[in-house]
C-alpha cells in the first residue's frame, strides 16, 4: 500500500472493494450531488423503516461518477449510515466523514471537495424523503439544501462563462 | 538493455504506457552522459583544456540534433525544456518583431506552454487568433490563411499533439506561412525522433524538440531558429547559445540528448511502423468495448498514441485502477485533480462535451512497449472500465 502515498489505506480499501455502491430498486429516496461538468456525481439511495427510535435507514445505495476519494468516501459513508435514525445520519460531520478516511493529511487538500459531495448526497436524499412525504423539513437541512443547490448553479455559470471566454477567443 | 525484468516485476505486471509524459532514458544514453559528470566536466566558456571538452562535446552534439531535423548546427539554441524553447519562440519572436506588426496565431490546442506565452503576450500589447480545430485535431488551412493580416508576424502550430496524437499538416502550413512572408514556429516536442522532420522541406522557421520524449534525459530540449530569423533572448548574461539563451551549459544532458537523437535516428523507421502497429492492434480491439471512442485521426497520428473516451465512467478514477489494480501506468484528460473546473482544452476543442472528456484516457506506447504489454492491456481493460460503469450513476445512459 505504500506505493500509493497520496492516499491512506482507507481510501485505498474503499476504492478497491467498495461497500454498497450500485443502484438500488424501488428505494424511497434518491440525493444527487456534483456535477458532471466537474467530473464529480454521486447519487445516493435509501430505504427507510420507521420504527419507535424514528425513521430508520434500513438500506442504503451510493453510485458515483468520479474519482478514487470521490468512491472511496461515498462507500465509507454509506457504511456510517446504514441502521442509523435519518436525525442521527444528519448529525455525521464532514471532519468525521474525513477522519475515518485517514484523516486531513491523507486527502490531497485539491480532493476536499470529493470528500464533502457523498455527504450532500446523503442530505439532498433525506431533504428529498421529507418534501416527498410531506414531512416538516428540519432547519439546518434546508439550509444545506440551499447550499448545495447554490453550488450546483454558481458551477453552471463558471461553465457558461468559461464557454463565452472560449467564444470570445474565437473572434 | 531491455527493461523486462525490472519492468514485469516478479509478483505482477508492471507496464508504462505513458511514454507522451515522459521516457525512459535509453541505457547506450546514460552511458554517454555519464563521462560528463566526472570526468569532463568543464565549462563550455572556459579556455583549457577542461573547458575545451566540454565545448566540443557541446558543438558535436549540437550537429547531431541538427542532423534530425536537416537544420543547420548553427541553427540549434539549447535550452532546459520545450517549455522554455516555446516561450523563448513567442515571446522572443514577439518582442524582436513588434515594429513589424503585433499579431500571432496559434492553434487552440497546442501544449499550455505555447497557450500561456500567447496570453501573457496579449496583456502585453499583441493580439493572438486561436485557430479552431476539426473533430479529428486538425487544423483548417484555408482558415489558417485567412487569419493571416498584414501584421501577423508568427504563426505556432505543433506538429503532433500531446493529448491525442493528431499530426497536423505542417508542410502544407509552412508554405502558406513563408509565401505570406510569416514566420512559423511548430512545436515538436512528441514529434522529433519518432516522426521525420525536414525544416527546410517544411519551411519551418523555428521548431521545438525536447530530449525527455525521445529516451534522453530531462532537462536538456532545443529551440531550431532558422539563420536569419528575429528573435530576443529572454536569459541575459554571458552570451551563451549565441547570445540567445545565457546559462552555464547542461553540457551532460545535452550529450544525452544528442545520444538519444542518433539512436532515434537509426531506428526511426523500424521503429515507427513496429509501434503503428501494436497501436492499432490496440485501439481495434479497445473499440470493442461498448460506447468507447478514439479521440484524434485514425490514421494521421503519431505511431505510439493512442486515446479514448469511455462513456459513463470518470477517467482519473480508471487511470487509478488501471494503475492499482492492474499495474498499467496510463493518463487521462480529466481534471477532478487540477484547480480548473474543465477537463483537457484539447479534448473540448475537439468537440467533446465535458462529460464524455472526463472519461478519456491516454495509453501511449515506446521502445520497450512489447505485444504481450498491448495485449495484456487488451485483456483488462475491459474488466476495469465495467467495474466503475457498475457502480456510476450513469451506466444505463447520461
Amino acid at each position: 500500500m505504500e506505493r500509493y502515498l497520496p492516499y491512506s489505506k482507507e481510501v485505498v480499501q474503499h476504492f478497491r472493494k467498495p461497500r454498497n455502491l450500485g443502484k438500488m430498486k424501488n428505494p424511497d429516496a434518491i440525493g444527487e450531488a456534483g456535477n458532471l461538468l466537474c467530473g464529480d456525481v454521486m447519487r445516493i439511495y435509501l430505504k427507510i423503516k420507521k420504527s419507535k427510535k424514528g425513521e430508520i435507514i434500513s438500506d442504503i445505495k451510493g453510485e458515483v461518477f468520479g474519482c478514487i476519494v470521490a468512491i472511496a468516501n461515498t462507500s465509507m459513508l454509506t457504511t456510517m449510515v446504514k441502521g442509523k435514525t435519518l436525525e442521527e445520519a444528519m448529525k455525521i460531520e464532514k471532519e468525521e466523514l474525513i477522519k475515518k478516511l485517514g484523516g486531513r493529511d491523507k486527502i490531497p487538500p485539491i480532493k476536499y471537495h470529493c470528500s464533502i459531495l457523498a455527504l450532500d448526497a446523503l442530505h439532498e436524499a433525506i431533504y428529498n424523503y421529507y418534501r416527498q412525504n410531506n414531512l416538516p423539513i428540519p432547519k439546518r437541512l434546508e439550509v444545506e439544501h440551499e447550499r448545495i443547490q447554490k453550488t450546483m448553479e454558481e458551477i453552471e455559470k463558471r461553465h457558461k462563462e468559461f464557454l463565452e471566454l472560449e467564444r470570445g477567443l474565437l473572434k | 538493455m531491455s527493461f523486462k525484468g525490472e519492468r514485469m516485476g516478479k509478483k505482477r505486471m508492471r507496464v508504462y504506457m505513458d511514454y507522451a509524459a515522459t521516457t525512459p532514458v535509453d541505457p547506450r544514453v546514460l552511458k554517454a552522459m555519464l563521462p560528463y559528470f566526472t570526468k569532463k566536466f568543464g565549462n563550455t566558456m572556459s579556455l583549457h583544456s577542461f573547458g575545451m571538452e566540454a565545448k566540443k562535446a557541446l558543438e558535436d552534439s549540437r550537429e547531431a540534433i541538427a542532423d534530425l531535423m536537416n537544420a543547420e548546427p548553427n541553427e540549434i539554441i539549447f535550452t532546459s525544456s520545450a517549455t522554455e524553447s516555446n516561450n523563448l519562440a513567442l515571446k522572443g519572436i514577439a518582442f524582436a518583431n513588434k515594429e513589424k506588426g503585433r499579431h500571432i496565431i496559434v492553434s487552440q490546442i497546442e501544449h499550455h506552454c505555447v497557450l500561456e506565452s500567447a496570453r501573457w503576450l496579449e496583456k502585453h500589447g499583441f493580439e493572438v487568433t486561436y485557430l479552431p480545430v476539426d473533430k479529428y485535431g486538425l487544423i483548417d488551412l484555408g482558415e489558417l490563411e485567412r487569419a493571416i493580416r498584414k501584421d501577423t508576424i508568427l504563426v505556432s502550430i505543433m506538429h503532433a499533439n500531446n493529448e491525442i496524437g493528431t499530426i497536423e499538416p505542417i508542410e502544407e502550413i509552412g508554405k502558406i506561412c513563408s509565401e505570406h512572408g510569416v514566420y512559423f514556429h511548430t512545436d515538436a516536442a512528441q514529434s522529433y525522433g519518432k516522426i521525420p522532420i525536414d525544416v527546410k522541406k517544411m519551411n519551418i522557421d523555428l521548431l521545438t524538440a525536447s530530449s525527455h520524449k525521445m529516451y534522453g534525459p530531462k532537462g536538456a530540449a532545443c529551440l531550431f531558429i532558422r539563420e536569419g530569423v528575429k528573435i530576443e533572448p529572454l536569459l541575459h548574461g554571458g552570451g551563451h547559445e549565441f547570445g540567445l539563451r545565457s546559462s552555464t551549459v547542461n553540457v551532460a544532458s545535452i550529450v544525452g540528448f544528442a545520444e538519444a537523437a542518433r539512436i532515434c535516428k537509426e531506428v526511426m523507421k523500424k521503429e515507427a511502423e513496429r509501434l503503428t502497429k501494436l497501436r492499432d492492434r490496440l485501439i481495434k480491439s479497445v473499440l470493442k468495448i461498448e460506447d468507447s471512442h478514439l479521440n484524434g485521426h485514425p490514421v494521421k497520428r503519431l505511431p505510439n498514441n493512442a486515446n479514448f473516451w469511455f462513456a459513463f465512467i470518470e477517467g482519473e478514477s480508471l487511470v487509478t485502477e488501471l494503475d492499482m489494480t492492474y499495474g498499467i501506468a496510463a493518463s487521462t484528460g480529466s481534471a477532478c485533480s487540477s484547480e480548473k473546473l474543465e477537463p483537457s482544452h484539447v479534448l473540448l476543442a475537439i468537440g467533446l462535451k465535458p462529460h464524455e472528456a472526463h472519461g478519456s484516457l491516454r495509453l501511449s506506447l515506446g521502445r520497450w512497449t512489447t505485444k504481450e504489454e498491448v495485449d495484456y492491456v487488451i485483456e483488462v481493460l475491459p474488466k476495469a472500465v465495467e467495474r466503475l460503469r457498475k457502480i456510476s450513476p450513469y451506466k444505463g445512459g447520461w
